[in-house]
């Protein structure tokens, strides 16, 4: 270990990386290798059987489309109530600062009942839609709709800060140079706040492919059309194949994995261009 | 372009940031609008910019009202006490930026824009920089770039914010005569803002000096510094001694309440009185700072230090020691009434 331990002031090295180690293998590692353990009990063939399962490929279809679509929503609608946040002032601002944080401290059945009950076709919003033969509960726009409700502070959270950070000084020093809003915007602050819309937009699509409660009850959960994996998996437990359950899940992990990994090297390969 | 302001206020609730502004800035000149903090020096910069809108007053371009046009249709060059730069971009793209934001039908091809943005860099003598990013250079270069950027849109009037309130001595000694120079080399209409007297004194061809949302006085440097105009003027450009006629009877007392104001190196010591008017005192310090001699006197039972500066000659011609007893008068005061503006005599 003392090979990789270059001279450092800051005390504290081995302590604080032995901790960090054992720590994210209670947490994380022991609890997801588990799981491949358990799949493992069905050998390549089983676990081939359930990953190619029609419905199952359905489930995963409708997880990561809908997580996707309500990810990019939330990446758009988030930048624009984290744009307002930071650069106007009006009266009940703090409140609508701490409105953003509600999604995360609701239980998400509630939200998901709440959601289901106003967007039924007979429900206060739903019935506008239902007008234009529009279903939003118990399709899979219901489950974006869940979705969207329950990532929205991610990307708030995380841009607000980064853009604060960009001075309006240097908005002025764009128009000053000629530069009309739409290049203010293009040129000089989204580039400035693109790496964090890129965390918050993955940390939104993580939250969503994730998950469960919300979901069920304005989802519908129709095999092939609304139902989502988590679902899936929550229905395989009840038949008691905990096998099964398990390799749904680890075919989850690693399409997550893949993504995130991906969405990471963007994030690394855009922060290189701009020195900090 | 000469730049008329006339009559302009402006008010943020019921702070008056500007009160009555009637200023002309000739085409060619360098103008520096000089006062302390919270004078409103900034927000008179910035309406010309068009970032602030004054709330009455007329702002003139070239006889061009200008009120209703946008920061970006002024075309004017503005530079930022923290240089603003845009951090993703590397020193290249900053300066071209204003090149490449022009309409469709203006813009210029990639060609010309690399050539004029090294053209500017070899002005600002940072070409060798273009590839690195803003966080990479020294306050001094960014704000060169800054000013190269500023410069790319061929801006018909320059306006720079305190543009090196944000480094250090040696630095801001260095690009100040290095702005002069440029200036003298372009004269492009440029007004910069500033509380450093110094500066302003060194570099620009006239001084505004405001104080409280007015003007205090509008003049070349020397016109500032040797005849200043009002009481603050005189405080706030050089040192000055302040007589006050109740407890410096001899100076000012056919003035009734008043304050006669004296640069230090205005005052003549003797060991002999020199007229009926010369006032007693007593030396309490003596510093050789360089080429001058300081030497701080009070008169007998006040606790108050009458500031005087002899040059070096004056001093070794007749050496004063802590603790002498010798006379002071002033060679050339100013007696301001006391509360008012009025200026009531100069000797």
């Amino acid at each position: 270990m003392s090979r990789f331990k270059a001279h450092s002031v800051l005390p504290g090295f081995n302590l604080a990386l032995g901790f960090t180690l054992t720590y994210l293998s209670l947490i994380v590692l022991i609890p997801l290798s588990a799981l491949f353990f358990k799949t493992a009990t069905l050998g390549w063939g089983g676990f081939w059987e359930v990953a190619t399962g029609e419905r199952v490929l359905a489930s995963l279809r409708v997880t990561f489309v809908t997580s996707f679509v309500a990810a990019v929503a939330n990446a758009f609608f988030g930048l624009v109530v984290a744009w307002v946040l930071v650069r106007y002032t009006f009266p009940g601002k703090r409140i609508v600062d701490a409105l953003v944080d509600l999604p995360f401290a609701l239980p998400t059945a509630v939200a998901g009942i709440v959601l289901a009950t106003l967007y039924a076709p007979n429900g206060w919003l739903g019935q506008y839609f239902a007008a234009h033969d529009i279903k939003v509960a118990y399709t899979p726009l219901g489950i974006v709709v869940a979705l969207t409700f329950i990532g929205l502070p991610f990307v708030v959270r995380t841009v607000q800060p980064v853009l604060a950070d960009v001075e309006a000084e240097v908005e002025e020093a764009a128009a000053s140079l000629g530069a009309g809003r739409w290049d203010v915007f293009r040129r000089v602050i989204f580039p400035a706040v693109y790496p964090a819309l890129l965390t918050g937009f993955a940390l939104a699509f993580a939250r969503a492919i994730g998950e469960y409660g919300s979901v069920i009850f304005i989802a519908g959960n129709m095999p092939y059309i609304s139902e989502i994996a988590p679902l899936l998996i929550v229905a395989k437990l009840e038949q008691y194949d905990y096998a099964g359950a398990t390799a749904i899940a680890v075919l989850m992990l690693l399409i997550s994995f893949a993504l995130l990994l991906g969405i990471n090297g963007l994030q690394w390969w855009s922060s290189r261009r701009g020195v900090r | 372009m000469s730049i008329t302001i006339e009559n302009l206020n402006k008010q943020f609730g019921s702070y008056k940031a500007l009160d009555n502004i009637n200023l002309e800035v000739n085409s060619g000149e360098l103008l520096a609008l000089l006062g302390p903090s919270g004078c409103g020096k900034t927000t008179l910069l910035r309406i010309i910019g068009g970032m602030e809108l004054a709330n009455s007053g007329r702002l003139l371009f070239h006889g061009e009202d200008v009120e209703q046009r946008d920061a970006r249709e002024r075309n004017v060059g503005f530079v930022f006490q923290h240089y603003a730069l845009f951090r993703h971009m590397t020193v290249f793209e900053n300066v071209a930026f204003g090149l490449r934001v022009k309409p469709k039908k203006e813009r210029h091809n990639e060609a010309e824009i690399k050539r004029r943005v090294h053209e500017l860099l070899n002005l600002v003598q940072l070409d060798w920089l273009h590839n690195r990013y803003p966080a990479q250079l020294s306050g001094g270069q960014r704000q060169r770039i800054a000013l190269a950027r500023a410069l790319a849109v061929e801006p018909k009037i320059l306006l720079l914010d305190e543009p090196f309130g944000a480094l250090d001595a040696q630095v801001r000694k260095e690009l100040r005569r290095w702005l002069r120079r440029l200036h003298d080399e372009l004269h492009i209409t440029s007004v910069f803002v500033t509380h450093d007297q110094e500066e302003a004194l060194e570099v620009a061809d006239r001084v505004v000096v405001m104080n409280k949302g007015r003007i205090e006085q509008i003049g070349t440097p020397d016109e500032v510094y040797a005849a200043p105009a009002t009481p603050f003027v005189y405080q706030f450009i050089g040192n000055v001694n302040l007589f006050h006629s109740r407890d410096h009877a001899p100076w000012s007392e056919q003035h009734g309440d008043a304050v006669a104001y004296v640069r230090p190196h205005d005052i003549d010591i003797s060991a002999t009185p020199q007229d009926d008017t010369a006032l007693p005192v007593e030396v309490k310090l003596v510093r050789a700072i360089g080429s001058v001699v300081r030497v701080e006197v009070a008169t007998d039972g006040s606790s108050e230090f009458i500031e005087i500066e002899l040059s070096r000659e004056r001093f070794d011609a007749a050496p004063l020691a802590i603790g002498d007893k010798v006379f002071i008068r002033p060679r050339q005061f100013r007696v301001f009434e006391t509360g008012g503006q009025h200026e009531l005599s100069a000797a």
